[in-house]
């Protein structure tokens, strides 16, 4: 997946890529897309939770050999 | 829309229950909710500054010697050991690159969650408002934090 700004969170525990996330998504436009990194499992229904409490739109996670990749959409 | 709210009540003093009750607040003030942190009794030691007594009376002096603030001096609520648990502790969490409770309270404060510090143990420990650290939003007593919790959409107590 293409994504506009890349957030690396490898090696980090619940909840630092999420406080990290919410702290980075303020940095994009709305309508682009942000990628976080992370080796922390928790990310996989931490991310899609985080993005309904916040109502950014969140594009699914890929997963690969214990690390993820989390795709948002800023929608606000 | 008006932000929803999640308070917690932290009345121990342990590094590990204050540790769980920071990483909720963190998580939710970063979930956009508004987040007020409510320390009564052992609690209000991760407020304190490190100072070797406060108080203002000898039993209360005695007391405080014993019971120490600081953030970085919280005890484990299991394997304490005399402090060799948290010291161990507070290694494997850099080690995994935890952050600390202070570094805790400092992120907590960016991210805009309150903290309130309970008036009846304030007083009755013999505190002054010169043993806290600056980022006490606030001194409160109960029908502060049951308004809160009325408000709120989610209250916890650890």
């Amino acid at each position: 997946m293409k994504a506009d700004v890349t957030l690396d969170c490898f090696g980090l525990l619940c909840p630092m890529p999420i406080i990290k996330t919410a702290e980075k998504i303020k940095e994009l436009k709305v309508g682009q897309v942000l990628e976080v990194l992370a080796t922390d499992e928790g990310i996989k229904t931490d991310m899609p939770a985080w993005c309904k409490a916040t109502g950014q739109e969140f594009l699914g996670v890929e997963e690969k050999e214990g690390e993820y990749r989390a795709y948002v959409k800023k929608t606000a | 829309m008006e932000n929803e709210k999640f308070n917690i009540v932290v009345f121990s003093g342990d590094m590990d229950k204050v540790l769980a009750a920071f990483i909720l607040a963190t998580t939710a003030a970063s979930m956009n909710m508004e987040v007020n942190m409510f320390f009564t009794f052992w609690g209000l030691n991760v407020l304190r500054k490190k100072k070797l007594t406060s108080g203002k009376n000898l039993l209360q002096k005695m007391m405080n010697f014993m019971n120490r603030g600081g953030a970085d001096r919280l005890p484990l609520s299991k394997f304490n050991l005399l402090g060799m648990g948290p010291a161990m502790m507070k290694v494997m969490m850099k080690q995994s690159k935890v952050p600390s409770i202070e570094e805790f309270v400092k992120m907590a404060k960016d991210l805009g969650v309150k903290l309130i510090a309970c008036t009846t143990t304030f007083s009755f420990m013999g505190f002054q408002k010169d043993d806290f650290i600056d980022g006490v939003d606030s001194f409160a007593g109960a029908a502060t934090f049951l308004q809160l919790a009325r408000e709120g959409k989610i209250s916890y107590f650890i």
